[in-house]
């Protein structure tokens, strides 16, 4: 095992299932978490059962909805999907991040640059 | 904000409704490890390993569903019913302790809340009146002496009224209550009715609207308006059974006829302001014109202006009552020192120190209380050490064990507190209808609003202070050792008992300080008690009588006499006579001088009058000390004659012998003095007489008359015979009842007996609670000591070294309390010295008595566990463990 799996810090685990949601539609917990552990290329350490927590605290926000359905071979699930609040408040949060690791790559940068010296 | 209200709701409705949520997730987490499952099938796993790997990445499952209540429900809500509910099994479980627990706590919290009932009615509260901090009270002579001293003229009224800038407005009335003087007729048998006389604007002033009707117009505050009256709403109620259609009518009242114009409303209490323990049935404008030559005959009353304080308007009056008196009006003297205060400060101020050392026992009570039930609990704890063992080793942490436990607490202290308001319900109501009680205001006492926050307050803080010591001890202990079969005798159990020691002194020291506190109390009461009143009160009774001499007193005097002959001729009664005036009861002062001596308006000359009938000092018991009593041939047209008490012959005459001295200054002649009598307490039992002149009703004008009479049979056993004398001779005679001479006593030390009550039943409290919490640790250390005991009796210890052994240990914690609460004492009882009444802080007597009581109750509630510990069977004690 060359790298340790990436330890998720409070608040991701919300950004990301938002995100997910928001790119692909309406999905069940499995679909979500396996999404995000596939676009991460498996480099998160994600307990897929925690998902649950997040999902629910999502929902209570009104940032996602839930329904049960059938899945496409035909298994009763329950779907999530994006509310218009969901999208207004990940384009903050999204937003939010993008200028957090710009800063903290210009930070890092500056300190390579000061072991150069 | 929204998505957290929205949380808010959506948390809450799933804290209702944890089943289907929980069936709904345990539904969803199925279908997430079936398709798992499926998939790995998909990418060629065996189906063990399919299962096993869904399994692995899912993560654990319990953990899972628990985050997900975490994030869905009241975590902290759902701890909080988990502890409640261990809390009422394990409450249920301990019968005795919870009961004592509670009582324990409903008497301390009770006490309180209805201690601070009466102070917040009596101190705290504002008075019922409109702007009430803008009320001010304005006392002549700067507040000392006698009604006379303290009220001021007509004109100084008048005059203060129109010149001064600090009041919005100035009232008065008249505080020579005329209390069953008169008679309401026409409805029934003539009814004795009691009314104040008051300015027109007096109710203006306050601040009062009627309830119903108008208040007084201007045209019937002056001679020969129409003649109105406004009813008290009690009086409206008991009288006219509250029908409004009475206003506008006239009533009967002795031989005038007045107007009803209004109704006051029921928050208006005049008694319970101005005339603490009195009710007045109705108010009468009053004709300054009348009553402008009389004399100082107004009490007053200002409403400050807005932003004007009392030592502002008191300054004012500094300068300017002088230059109205200056300018033409050289009668005023004691008006012109005025004192100005705030009305609240009138009519509480004087009890403010009472009342907050009954807060500061009430509140030594509540300590007692809450050290008491930390010994509970610490001896609970001990015998629940491996249940807290066990859930601390099931993974409960150190703060989840003191939640539990500050839970108990809280639920304890909560039902104590819900007894304790029932108590305070129960004590505020009964204090509610004393109305022989002279305090102002006491009638509207009650559990309000702010008591019950007090009692939240005063639950939750008992709460905290008994459990947390108890807390923090049990979950510090040690898990091992507790776990391990805990027998007695081992460091813990000596620590523990350390702890409880130092609690027990502690609640001895508390105890001492109360029982002492209250044993000066106690005794200043006896003393006032014991005081020489000058009469006989026992044994006495007056009632009032009702004649018409058409004010010529010679047919008064034939009345007078008729009356006496008739009454004293009963079988039964010993001695009977008249004055208009009771001691203890109303007062009015006139000028008395020894002829000759040098009139100076800077001298005070006042002296109570009473005008009697012969037979007065016998019916009172007073004691005659020089010269002869008044008898029916002191006529009008005779040399006018007084009698002078001692306090006014060492006034007047001193180093001389006042009789056959002339005196001016009462009635219109020189009068001469005849006798020398003993000195009466008119105004308190607690003030030293001050001068005081009689003078005969054949000579003089009375106001009013007061039968009283001697007999050693119970007044209610003559009042019909009485009465029917009475009615033979006067038909308009009105239907009063006998009051005991005793119960004008009584009414005088009421505030005083009030106090002393209530701290002594205090006192008592805590004397049973240290006692005990004394039980309880020597008990307990008995309990613990079985072992011990035995081992001791078995190597040869007497039942008697046994017992002397357990109650020296009692005797040590109870001396060292006591040793600690007397010296306390010393501090508290000079803090008291004011409310004392000749007895000394530091009065050994009562310092002995109280530290006897205490030792000896000590001794009593250590004298049980040792007796049952010199009883021990050393077999048995060792075989047992």
């Amino acid at each position: 095992m060359a790298e340790s799996k990436l330890d998720l810090m409070k608040g991701t685990l919300d950004l990301m299932v938002l995100q997910t949601l928001a790119a692909m539609g309406s999905l069940h917990g499995y679909g979500i978490a396996r999404r995000i552990e596939q676009v991460s290329a498996d480099k998160v350490l994600l307990n897929q059962g925690t998902i649950y927590a997040a999902l629910v605290r999502l929902q209570y926000r009104g940032w996602i909805s839930a329904a049960w359905g059938t899945s496409a071979k035909n298994r009763r699930a329950k779907f999530y999907s994006i509310t218009r609040n969901g999208r207004k408040q990940l384009a903050e949060d999204a937003a939010y991040w993008r200028r957090l690791s710009g800063v903290m790559g210009r930070v890092l940068a500056m300190q390579d640059e000061g072991a150069k010296l | 904000m929204k998505d957290r209200l929205r949380e808010a709701i959506s948390r809450l409705r799933a804290f209702f409704h944890k089943q289907p949520l929980d069936h709904e997730l345990d539904a969803e987490m199925a279908a997430h490890l079936e398709l798992a499952i499926e998939e790995n099938l998909q990418r060629g796993l065996s189906p063990a390993e399919a299962r096993r790997q869904a399994l692995v990445s899912f993560g654990g499952v319990e953990q899972a569903k628990e985050q997900h209540r975490d994030a869905r429900g009241l975590p902290a809500l759902d701890v909080l019913m988990q502890d409640l509910r261990y809390t009422f099994r394990t409450l249920r479980r301990d019968r005795a302790f919870t009961l004592i627990a509670v009582l324990i706590l409903g008497l301390g919290i009770g006490a309180n809340v209805a201690v601070f009932s009466v102070v917040n009615t009596i101190l705290l509260r504002p008075l019922p009146f409109h702007d009430p901090q803008q009320l001010t009270w304005l006392a002549g002579n700067n507040g000392v002496g006698g009604l006379s001293d303290v009220t001021y003229r007509v004109d100084v009224y008048e005059e203060f009224q129109r010149a001064n800038h600090s009041f919005q407005d100035l009232t008065a009335f008249v505080p020579y209550y005329s209390l069953s003087e008169t008679k309401l007729m026409g409805r029934g048998e003539p009814r004795p009715v009691s009314f104040v006389w008051v300015a027109g604007n007096f109710f203006e002033t306050l601040g009062i609207r009627p309830a119903v009707g108008r208040l007084f117009m201007p045209e019937e505050c002056v001679r020969g308006g129409r003649k109105a009256i406004l009813l008290s709403y009690a009086f409206w109620r008991r009288q006219f059974a509250a029908n409004p259609a009475i206003v506008g009518q006239a009533i009967q009242l002795d031989d005038e006829s007045v107007t009803v114009v209004g109704v006051l409303p029921p928050t208006f209490d005049f008694g319970a302001v101005f005339a603490p323990g009195s009710k007045m049935d109705f108010f009468r404008p009053v004709f300054m014109d009348d009553i402008r030559t009389w004399g100082h005959m107004l009490s007053l009353v200002g409403r400050l202006k807005p932003g004007v304080t009392a030592a502002q308007a008191q300054a004012e009056s500094k300068i300017l009552l002088p230059q109205l008196k200056d300018s033409g009006n050289p009668y005023w003297s004691t008006d012109v020192q005025t004192t100005i205060t705030g009305l609240k400060d009138h009519v509480s101020g004087k009890l403010r120190r009472s009342l907050v050392v009954l807060w500061c026992g009430v509140g030594l009570i509540l300590l007692i209380v809450c050290v008491n039930l930390s010994n509970l609990l610490l001896a609970r704890a001990a015998t629940r050490s491996k249940e807290f063992a066990m859930r601390s080793a099931l993974g409960a942490g150190r703060a989840r064990l003191i939640r539990q436990l500050l839970t108990e607490s809280l639920v304890l202290a909560g039902t104590g507190a819900v007894l304790g308001l029932g108590f305070a319900f129960a004590i505020t109501t009964y204090l509610a209808h004393q109305g022989s009680i002279a305090l102002p205001l006491l009638d509207s006492v009650r559990v309000d609003g702010a008591a019950l926050a007090w009692t939240l307050l005063v639950a939750v803080a008992a709460a905290v202070l008994f459990g947390l010591v108890p807390a923090f001890k049990v979950s510090g202990g040690n898990l091992q050792e507790a776990l391990k079969d805990a027998g007695p005798g081992m460091s813990q159990g000596r620590k523990h008992e350390r702890l409880r020691a130092t609690l027990v002194i502690s609640e001895v020291a508390l105890a001492c300080v109360l029982l002492i506190g209250a044993g000066l109390l106690l005794r200043s009461f006896l003393r006032v008690l014991d005081v020489d009143l000058g009469f006989q009160p026992s044994h006495a009774a007056a009632i009032r009588v009702d004649y018409d001499d058409d004010g010529k007193a010679a047919k008064r005097s034939a009345i007078l006499q008729e009356i006496l002959g008739r009454v004293g001729a009963i079988p039964g009664i010993e001695a009977a006579g008249i004055s208009d005036m009771l001691p203890l009861d109303r007062n009015r002062s006139w000028d008395l001088r020894a002829k000759g001596k040098a009139f100076s308006k800077d001298v005070n000359d006042d002296a109570f009058v009473y005008i009697v009938t012969p037979g007065y000092f016998d019916a009172m018991g007073m004691h005659l000390r020089e010269g002869r009593d008044f008898n029916w041939h002191d006529t009008d047209d005779r040399e006018h004659v007084i009698i002078v008490n001692e306090a006014a012959a060492r006034r007047e005459w001193p180093g001389e012998d006042p009789i056959g001295r002339l005196a001016e200054g009462i009635g219109q002649k020189d009068t001469r003095v005849i006798g020398v009598i003993s000195d009466v307490r008119e105004s308190s039992l607690e003030d030293s007489s001050g001068p005081e002149v009689y003078v005969p009703a054949t000579q003089g004008t009375p106001e009013g008359a007061e039968l009283v009479v001697r007999t050693k049979l119970p007044p209610d056993v003559l009042a019909s015979s009485v009465m029917s004398t009475l009615r033979s001779l006067n038909p308009g005679q009105p239907a009063t009842e006998f009051r005991p001479i005793q119960q004008l006593v009584d009414r005088a030390t009421s505030p005083r007996r009030f106090f002393v009550l209530l701290v002594a039943s205090f006192a008592a409290l805590g004397l049973i609670l240290a006692s005990l919490g004394i039980y309880g640790v020597i008990s307990y250390s008995v309990t613990r000591q079985t072992q011990e005991i035995g081992i001791r009796m078995a190597l040869g210890a007497t039942a008697g070294k046994v017992q002397w052994g357990v109650i020296r240990n009692t005797l040590r914690l109870a001396l060292l309390g006591i040793a600690l609460g007397t010296a306390a004492s010393f501090g508290v009882a000079k803090g008291i010295a004011s409310l004392l009444f000749g007895t000394e802080p530091t009065d050994p007597a009562t310092f002995g008595a109280m530290i006897l009581l205490l030792s000896a109750v000590a001794l009593a509630a250590g004298y049980i566990p040792a007796r049952r510990a010199s009883r021990i069977d050393p077999m048995i004690a060792l075989r047992s463990n």
